[in-house]
């Protein structure tokens, strides 16, 4: 068993065009590292510093982690863990 | 360039129109590789602002798997400008990640007329697309109109 990670259209780049990628880790930081280390850069695009980038939403299965615990959100073999890019904008 | 039913573009206008002074927003679904926006999806703007929109994340979440189980994918993308023109914002800009998608912005501020647009945003690159409206009746029965970048459409009756 392992942790799902689904990945958008625009990051599929980085995962040679996989919809799908597994991994595994103890919360979202350590599958995020773990992906990272065989689709290199692919952190960098989620994760600024010890925050998740604001472009971005990750979700544990039903739940924006957002509201969970964020990177340190506790993941296990099993879940699903799903990217997408937020869609939002402004007037300025 | 994008082509639309007129039908779904009155009801993006309409839900503009309803949410005023508030941005709205929602997706238009297609088949994927289509380029054939067909199921209109409104979603609530969780900012509830006049100076910004966002997705409402759990609502993303359901709705891009609807597509996914469905084979579609998000062929027009669309939010309100309320107060300035039918033109994307530096952060409209920043945060368009859906190369494939036609942007479109609709302009609320004269109550008359909205200003409707679209646009490609591709990393990051702004380029505006023609508009071509299908009259009712559909391609083929000569009731297409094409309208150009910048179309005004008139308050509904």
């Amino acid at each position: 068993m392992a942790i799902e990670l689904r990945i958008p259209t625009i990051l599929r780049n980085y995962t040679g065009g996989a919809k799908t990628v597994e991994g595994k880790g103890s919360t979202l930081a350590e599958l995020l590292s773990d992906v990272d280390a065989r689709h290199g850069g692919l952190r960098d695009r989620l994760v600024d510093g010890a925050e998740l980038r604001r472009f971005v939403n990750v979700y544990l299965n039903d739940e924006d982690v957002r509201f969970l615990g964020g990177l340190e959100t506790p993941v296990k073999d099993g879940d699903t863990v799903t990217v997408l890019p937020a869609v939002a904008g402004g007037r300025t | 360039m994008l082509t639309l039913s007129a039908e779904l573009q009155a009801r993006i206008v309409a839900h503009a129109r309803a949410d005023h002074p508030d941005e709205a927003c929602g997706v238009i679904a297609g088949p994927a590789g289509s380029d054939r926006p067909e199921r209109f999806i409104p979603m609530t703007n969780a900012e509830r602002s006049p100076t910004f929109y966002r997705f409402d994340s759990l609502e993303q979440l359901r709705v891009w798997r609807e597509m996914d189980d469905r084979d579609e994918e998000p062929v027009v993308i669309y939010h309100s400008h309320t107060a300035t023109g039918a033109y994307p914002s530096r952060t409209d800009v920043s945060y368009a990640s859906e190369p494939e998608a036609h942007y479109v912005l609709v302009s609320t501020r004269d109550p008359e007329q909205a200003e409707f647009r679209s646009f490609r945003i591709v990393e990051g690159v702004v380029t505006e697309e023609d508009v071509e409206i299908i009259a009712p009746g559909g391609p083929g029965s000569g009731g297409g109109t094409r309208d150009a970048g910048g179309g005004r459409v008139p308050a509904a009756e």
